[in-house]
């Protein structure tokens, strides 16, 4: 092999040792390491700076004032509230992306690429437009406007706004990280069961379930963490109440327009240490599920 | 376990898949449904299963009307060519898993389950390994698992969908002996479906050879091979050479020299030949077919031979002795010792 590899750059040279830098399939090792050079400095300045930059500057003025940020009674309704939001939408993406995921891949039907058209939607639409088609449809001067109001049922600048801006947004994640796995494994396991006599129901709990479980969890650890940080969708429809309709997002934007950085950083360094904590679960994930999660990742 | 098939029609998305197919399999008999891809032999494995709905027709098991049951109701072990084994079960509550759904009335008790699925692991030749997952065993051993955890829920007949299709010659072959020793103990009705007609001949009691949605013919590997009812069969089962002929004053002709066959009957007009290479014998003098030797390669203990007959365009072949002197443009005469003629010019 290592005659190959000398024959290459001069074919009258005689055989070269072995040199693992140089296949003949790939760079020189300048061209390489410059490529994996750009990429790193690029990351930092891009991607770990600024990360770097929230807890900075969260922790500026020490760890006493960085505490007592949290202490604060609207920064502490916005925490709630974003877990509360949290709480219900992964729940319902769960239900609903698995349900969307199962018709996609195991049915025929007419109008199926339409649907996973409109899954994708909330992707490629803004989240500032998902945020507003919802004050067209609920708010005072919206469609259901007046109905609501008869019935005093509140949506927009309330919590069901919020939550429903939040279902909207992060409803892909889990059903495009479940419609690929499910389409590759088939139905053939399913088919199995039901032929050994399991009901629909037992098929679904016992094998279905199982065999999407990490990719599952995967897409609800993004779903989650989107849930938790969306900003645009949420700011239309919240109306931003302090201590009422404000998530965590906005309540750092309030705090960081009233020059309060160090609490909005505060909150900040805790929704990143969110992401992170979600990143670390995820690599875990995946160094451990490498197989099963393989031809499930797009984003 | 006797299962009738009754004009059974299927289509898929308007195209038709099975067409007017009836079939009576026996209580206790191993059948193969042989045929080339797309001829519907799997198709018709599934809608005796229940996975598919006929669009029409009429499937009974036994007396019972089972056309309108659903694949749970007709107790069937389906055994599935990629195995289907569950990822997240150990090959023990792989083998339970169909008692283990059942119906807390008709369930037995759990130490039951287990000694039955142990059992069966038994009668597969796997015991000791009830532990591992089925990512940790050969194919071969994969399937032996699935046809266990298809016996377990005692099924009225045993379906398998190519279930050697994916594994390696050698494993196929030692499978093969080993299902039907299964077989002859248990005594469960059994379907499997095959393109691999070495397969079906030496595994079956009875062979459903078909294509493209028909059943051509249905018999004991002795008669499809012997007696081929039709082109299709006699080219499809075995090896095969085909010729024009025509036939007149009851003798077979070709290119206008009489062969030294007698025709089986008075008709007369063009018709197509068939017979196996090995046949045949060579002949040194009188009325007899006539070819110069175009190619030649040695196919285990025999030598075959492609031979050009004066003015027809397609080769024939035939099986020689391995040491038979026969060379390039060497100049050969023989005779079926059996034959079949198909009437028509393309057989028909």
């Amino acid at each position: 092999m290592s005659d190959r590899e000398g024959a290459v750059y001069d074919s009258r040279r005689p055989p070269q040792p072995a040199d693992q830098h140089t296949r003949p399939t790939t760079e020189r090792p300048w061209v390489k390491w410059t490529l994996i050079g750009i990429a790193f400095a690029f990351m930092a300045l891009i991607v770990l700076l600024p990360l770097v930059i929230v807890f900075v500057e969260a922790l500026k003025k020490g760890l006493d004032t960085y505490l007592a940020s949290f202490g604060d009674r609207q920064s502490l309704a916005a925490i709630q509230l974003t877990l509360l939001v949290a709480a219900i939408s992964v729940p319902l993406n769960l239900v609903f992306g698995v349900m969307a995921a199962w018709c996609v891949a195991k049915y025929e039907f007419w109008g199926k690429s339409f649907l996973t058209t409109l899954i994708d939607l909330p992707f490629s639409v803004s989240p500032v437009v998902s945020g507003l088609v919802y004050v067209l449809l609920f708010g005072a001067q919206g469609w259901f406007g007046p109905f609501l109001k008869a019935n005093n049922i509140e949506i927009i600048f309330a919590v069901p706004g919020i939550v429903l801006a939040t279902v909207f947004v992060t409803f892909p994640f889990i059903a495009r990280e479940l419609i690929p796995l499910m389409q590759e494994q088939g139905n053939t396991d399913e088919e199995a069961a039901i032929s050994l006599g399991a009901t629909g129901w037992q098929t679904f709990w016992r094998v279905t379930l199982p065999n999407i479980r990490w990719g599952l969890l995967y897409g609800v650890l993004l779903c989650n963490a989107r849930a938790m940080g969306e900003f645009g969708a949420v700011s239309v429809v919240s109306g931003h109440i302090r201590g009422k309709t404000t998530t965590m997002p906005l309540d750092i934007e309030i705090l960081y327009n009233e020059y309060n950085f160090t609490a909005a950083f505060a909150i900040a360094s805790l929704l990143a240490a969110l992401a992170l904590l979600t990143l670390i679960f995820k690599t875990i994930l995946e160094l451990r599920f490498g197989d099963a999660l393989a031809g499930s990742r797009r984003h | 376990m006797e299962i009738r098939v009754q004009d059974i029609r299927k289509e898929f998305s308007r195209y038709p898949a099975l067409n007017d197919v009836s079939l009576d399999i026996r209580s206790g008999e191993l059948i193969a449904l042989l045929g080339p891809s797309g001829s519907g032999k799997t198709t018709l494995l599934r809608l005796i299963a229940g996975l598919e709905t006929p669009t029409a027709g009429r499937i009974f098991f036994g007396d019972e009307d089972a056309s309108s049951k659903s694949v749970q109701e007709r107790n069937v072990g389906f055994v599935f060519q990629a195995y289907a084994l569950f990822r997240n079960m150990n090959v023990l509550e792989n083998i339970m898993f169909g008692l283990k759904v059942r119906p807390r009335a008709t369930r037995p008790p759990a130490a039951e389950i287990r000694r039955r699925a142990l059992e069966l692991l038994d009668l597969v030749q796997l015991s000791g390994l009830d532990k591992r997952f089925p990512q940790q065993l050969s194919g071969g051993q994969r399937q032996r698992v699935a046809l266990a955890r298809a016996l377990a829920i005692e099924p009225r007949v045993l379906l398998l969908d190519e279930p050697f299709g994916a594994l390696d010659a050698m494993v196929r072959k030692e499978l093969r002996k080993w299902l039907r020793e299964i077989h002859d103990r248990t005594g469960h009705t059994t379907v499997f479906v095959t393109h691999d007609q070495e397969e079906a001949l030496e595994l079956a009691d009875r062979l459903v050879v078909m294509s493209q949605g028909k059943i051509e013919q249905v018999g004991t590997p002795d008669e499809v091979y012997d007696t081929p009812s039709n082109p299709f069969v006699f080219g499809f089962i075995g090896e095969s050479s085909a010729l024009p002929v025509t036939v007149e004053n009851r003798e077979l002709w070709v290119g206008g020299r009489a062969i030294g066959l007698p025709a089986p009957h008075d008709a007369t007009g063009d018709a197509r030949l068939f017979f196996r290479p090995h046949d045949v014998e060579l002949v040194e003098d009188g009325a007899a077919l006539a070819g110069v030797v175009a190619a030649a390669r040695r196919v285990g203990g025999t030598r075959r031979v492609e031979l050009e007959i004066g003015g027809y365009p397609d080769r024939i072949e035939i099986d020689l002795p391995f040491d038979h002197p026969a060379g390039e443009k060497t100049r050969i005469a023989f005779r079926p010792k059996r034959w079949r003629l198909f009437e028509g010019k393309t057989g028909q």
